[in-house]
């Protein structure tokens, strides 16, 4: 009944970074002398997406919700002090993956650290980040190759290092349901285990099948979330067996680390969210069987901004209570022979199964891209409109909602941390006078070589990115060289096939309103929903777009990422009656006065709404720039925000009165 | 008296580019006192108004879903404004078919400058059915005729639906990709008009474009069909085929007799107007589609699609 030896505790990390190097390295040590036993890296939109401090569309961007790193120099500066042979460092990093791995292992090198003694992971899965995270730099095909090579390389070269790490947590956090969550990971990583099979010897695949890890997500209902976790053990073991012939139990065991939903932590009451973060917590790692390798938590102001050094502090704090003080780890799998957790688990696992089936059907998951997209929107509409019409209780959002003054929220600081905008500035100066003190012959010839390696899919592109780190290349000119002969790439939004909604009395009310608007103004009522800048939460701004066209208005929406530039051209050119502009990266203070210049400038006087994540004193500001709403997480009544917007365009063009 | 629409009609009949996109709102408002305008944008724009046919080259660029049409429309967006023509792209959405709102993506698609005032870029919505195009598109294409070099209308069709394309474009391309048998049997069993350049797309997939674009050439032969080009084209990069393309699509502009296939079109949008206005029951009383064909050409060559419109309500009584 009771284990010989209490367990080992899994690994407890804490999500950060932001600003510079050296100020992320200070907060790594701290967190490290709290308790904390391995990092976690979180990267600026730049650095993620291949754009170097001083390109247009970082603007606003550099050292915001994560560290900039722009060559090698700054990954020295960000891992001073930190032991790389016995650290495990987690890199929250895709597209440019295999940049950020030749740019620790430079730096370990450099300190005299061998590669074989480097442990950790990249996150490295580029599906999810055109189903939900929208970190990705090109096109589907390369970016696969890209992928396949580090993994062909590291498991020789790196044998400790986790090449890819196949996220559903992500997937959650775009709405998808426990199936859509499972089958979608794993069609995902059976798209990169047939992209690396042909890449290295057969003897050496079952080991790569063992090095393939997961990074989920668990929600509040954590008996469910238990079971999935369950499910896709079993569904993982039998693919390896089956599929590709692996045997060895060792390889075949699911390996995952872990972060909690975000997802359903509130802004409203935001003290509740501590109580959600503890009770997923339990979902990953109640049963040993199914237990997490590695666990990291969000903090209480997840919905509010982010998280300052004692918020990340109070959520270690609940690792530590629950693997040091709570009998958690004396047990075997306290579930076993559990019929209602079995049935659970196998009530998954066929859901999973037939789901799969049909990403196969698509081509599978690289060709499946739109559909599962598609997939996404549609089960986040579901689960937004629950929540909109009460059916699914969110306390303190929907319900119980009269509450106390949170003393929380008090000091000066809002409750949040807020990044010095001049570290833009800095960081672009810095990098200015990184490139005019390295061989700039060695960086050319370094980037030429990779350049015509990637234009042949036989070589391993590794090494040549190595040799790129190694000379001083900068991130951007990584990415930029790829770009050259990969080219650009934009992923599919999945609103256009979003199926219509069904009417009820809400909707049916909002569409004659539109539709006398739309009388009066001559044209039916057309909005821009726009996305500027790196920020990749899309969420929002496709929930508001399809339930815009659901109330009969006319929806232009063209994706994540755009310059306002980009924005500005297309309100005028589409003859929109109002820009709707959705911003959550924290770049809101930067870009949404620049698109108002841009919009100025293009001669488009329409009103402009923005939603996303404000704090109220930004609030104040973009109200007195001349924003004409602003909205945040609070306003989870969707048909209220679209009855307020059609209001808007018939008070400003006089098209009859407000209902 | 001043006219929104004849000044923005003589902008647009200058070249002034800027003039376009509220040219295009008032042509798609509705309301009464919007119509009269459009018309008058629209008289000004005219052939008898501009001395001549407007000078834009009219292409169509249609085909299945997912063909690859607005991925080749990057790569030849840029081909065109890099030889220095003005371009303006209307891209009909299929989605605004259902009644209410729409969701417009497709520009998206379509990669350009945004700091380029030379090239617009205008979602529009699709006419009643399949490949159909909405009076409005229409007339858009028309107004931007006059100012722009290049005008472009990308539809979604399945070979036998493009038929308002035609009537509207001097050139229309049908776009496929690989392994679309469709367009193949419909080309073979003689349902699908001949376009007049056939594009293959994603030629980086190797084998399965070049036999795609050998069955198609082999298909219109037999058909008797030599001159129709047949270009197999990548959009990815490198693009491939690309100035291949625009040189069968300018070789077909060049070899058209312009005033009478714009006649044409000017004579087919007159009619499908009448009937969309005023049911076929207005072509019964002008004796049937043919008589009212033969009713048009009594009317001055130069005259625009709402005089042709004008006539033939007079004729049939209709008002
Ligand atoms: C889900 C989520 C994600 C998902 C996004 C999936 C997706 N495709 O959207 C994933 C997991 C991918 C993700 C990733 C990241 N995230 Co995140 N994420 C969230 C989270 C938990 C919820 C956001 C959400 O989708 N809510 C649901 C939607 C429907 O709500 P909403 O967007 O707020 O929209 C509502 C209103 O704001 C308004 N609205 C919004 N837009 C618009 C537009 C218009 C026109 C109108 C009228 C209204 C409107 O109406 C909506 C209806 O209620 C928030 C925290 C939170 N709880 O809010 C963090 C949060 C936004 N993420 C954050 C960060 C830092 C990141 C990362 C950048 C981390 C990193 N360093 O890599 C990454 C990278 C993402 C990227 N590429 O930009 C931070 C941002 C910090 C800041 N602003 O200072 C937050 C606040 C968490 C935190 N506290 O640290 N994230
Ligand atoms: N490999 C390859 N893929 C292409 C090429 N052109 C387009 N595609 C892909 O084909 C898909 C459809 O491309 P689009 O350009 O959107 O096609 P479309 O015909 O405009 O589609 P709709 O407007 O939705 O009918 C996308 O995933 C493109 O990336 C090409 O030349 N090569
Ligand atoms: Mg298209």
């Amino acid at each position: 009944m009771r284990l010989p030896e209490r367990d080992r505790p899994w690994v407890m990390r804490t999500y950060a970074g932001h600003s510079t190097a050296t100020k992320s390295n200070e907060l790594y040590r701290g967190n490290l002398a709290k308790g904390q036993t391995g990092l976690s890296i979180a990267f600026d939109l730049p650095t993620q997406t291949g754009y170097d401090p001083d390109h247009e569309l970082a603007r606003g961007e550099v050292g915001k919700v994560g560290v900039s790193i722009a060559h090698k120099a700054d990954m020295h500066a960000l891992l001073d002090g930190i032991p790389l042979d016995e650290m495990n460092t987690s890199m929250t990093i895709n597209a440019t993956a295999a940049w950020l791995l030749a740019l620790y292992m430079t730096v370990a090198e450099e300190n005299g650290v061998g590669r074989a003694a480097l442990q950790g992971t990249t996150q490295n899965d580029i599906i999810k980040e055109f189903l939900s995270r929208g970190t990705y730099a090109f096109p589907p095909e390369p970016s696969m190759r890209l992928i396949a090579d580090t993994i062909a390389f590291t498991v020789e070269e790196v044998p400790r290092w986790n090449p890819v790490n196949i996220c559903s947590y992500h997937l959650q956090e775009a709405g998808a349901t426990p199936p859509q969550e499972i089958a979608y990971a794993l069609s995902t990583a059976i798209a990169v285990l047939d992209g690396v099979r042909d890449r290295v010897p057969e003897e050496t695949f079952p080991r790569v099948f063992g090095r393939i890890s997961f990074f989920v997500n668990a929600g509040i209902r954590f008996v469910e979330e238990h079971a999935k976790l369950r499910a896709m053990g079993g569904l993982w073991e039998e693919l390896g067996r089956e599929r590709y012939g692996v045997e060895d139990p060792k390889f075949l065991r699911l390996r995952y680390g872990v972060q909690v939903n975000s997802l359903g932590l509130t802004e409203a009451q935001p003290e509740n969210n501590i109580i959600r973060i503890v009770l997923e917590a339990l979902a990953v790692t109640m049963g040993r069987d199914a237990r997490a390798r590695a666990v990291q938590l969000p903090a209480w102001n997840e919905a509010l901004g982010l998280p300052r050094p004692w918020d990340q502090q109070w959520s270690l704090r609940i690792q530590q209570i629950l693997a040091h003080e709570t009998d958690l780890l004396d047990y075997p799998d306290i579930f076993e022979g559990s019929v209602v957790m079995e049935g659970l688990a196998d009530e998954l696992v066929d859901a999973a199964r037939a789901e799969m089936a049909v990403v196969a059907e698509h081509g599978g998951a690289v060709a499946a891209v739109g559909y599962m997209k598609t997939q996404l929107v549609e089960s986040h509409r579901t689960r937004m409109g629950r929540i909109e019409r009460g059916e699914q209780k969110v306390i303190g959002q929907n319900v119980f909602t009269e509450h106390e003054p949170s003393p929380l929220q008090e000091g000066e600081d809002g409750g949040i941390l807020t990044v010095d905008p001049a570290v833009e500035q800095g960081q672009i100066e810095a990098l200015a006078s990184w490139r005019s003190s390295r061989d700039d012959a060695a960086v050319d010839a370094a980037l030429t070589a990779l350049g015509e390696a990637a234009a042949d899919p036989g070589v391993n592109l590794m090494p040549l990115t190595l040799a790129a780190a190694r000379a001083g290349a900068t991130t951007g000119e990584w990415a930029g060289a790829l770009r050259a002969v990969f080219g650009e790439y934009r992923a599919p939004t999945g609103v256009a096939d979003a199926a219509a909604a069904v009417s009820d009395y809400a909707l049916d009310e909002l569409r004659d309103r539109v539709e006398r608007v739309s009388e009066a103004l001559g044209r039916r009522i057309k909005i821009l929903v726009g996305k500027p800048g790196l920020d990749g939460h899309s969420n929002g701004a496709e929930q508001i777009a399809v339930r815009a066209r659901d109330a009969g208005m006319d929806v232009v929406y063209e994706g994540i990422r755009l310059t306002p530039a980009r924005i500005a051209a297309t309100a005028v050119q589409e003859g929109v009656h109002v820009v709707g502009l959705s911003i959550l990266s924290g770049s809101h203070a930067q870009l949404i006065p620049t698109v108002l210049d841009e919009l100025r400038d293009a001669g488009v006087d329409v009103p402009v709404v923005v939603g996303g994540i404000i704090p109220p004193a930004d609030e104040r500001a973009l109200l007195a720039a001349g924003v004409a709403r602003v909205y945040t997480p609070k306003d989870f009544q969707v048909s209220k925000i679209m009855g307020d917007i059609v209001d808007l365009v018939a008070e400003r063009y006089g098209a009859g009165t407000p209902a | 008296m001043t006219s929104e629409g004849r000044d923005l009609g003589a902008r647009l009949r200058s070249r002034d580019l800027a003039a376009a996109p509220a040219a295009l709102n008032l042509i798609e408002d509705r309301s009464p006192g919007a119509r009269d305008e459009a018309a008058r944008l629209l008289a000004e724009v005219s052939p008898a108004a501009l001395g001549g046919e407007a000078p834009a080259h009219l292409v169509g660029v249609t085909g299945p879903p997912g063909a690859g049409k607005s991925s080749l429309l990057s790569v030849l967006v840029k081909e065109w404004r890099d030889a220095g023509r003005t371009v303006a792209v209307l891209a009909v959405d299929p989605s605004s078919r259902r009644s209410g709102g729409s969701l417009l993506g497709d520009r998206a698609r379509i990669d350009h400058d945004p700091r380029d005032r030379g090239v617009l870029i205008r979602s529009t919505a699709a006419g009643g059915r399949l490949g159909g195009l909405a009076a409005p598109t229409r007339q858009a294409a028309q107004a931007l005729a006059a100012a722009y070099e290049v005008v472009v209308i990308e539809t979604v069709g399945v070979g036998q639906s493009e038929t308002d394309v035609e009537e509207v474009c001097d050139t229309v391309a049908v776009v496929v990709q690989p392994g679309s048998g469709d367009t193949l049997q419909f080309i073979k069993a003689g349902i699908m008009e001949v376009p007049d350049v056939l594009v293959v797309t994603k030629a980086d997939l190797g084998e399965a474009a070049a036999r795609a674009r050998r069955d198609l050439d082999a298909a219109l032969r037999s058909l008797g069909s030599h001159e129709v080009p047949v270009v197999a084209v990548s959009s990815v990069p490198p693009p491939q085929g690309i100035e291949e393309l625009v040189s069968a699509l300018e070789g077909h502009r060049s070899a058209l007799d312009l005033p009478l296939r714009r006649l044409r079109s000017r004579r087919m949008m007159a009619l499908g107007e009448l009937v969309a206005e005023h049911g076929d029951s207005a072509l019964r009383g002008l004796g049937g589609r043919r008589a009212a064909e033969r009713r048009l050409t009594r009317e001055d060559p130069a005259a625009d699609v709402a005089a042709l419109v004008r006539a033939l309500r007079a004729e049939a009584g209709v008002e």
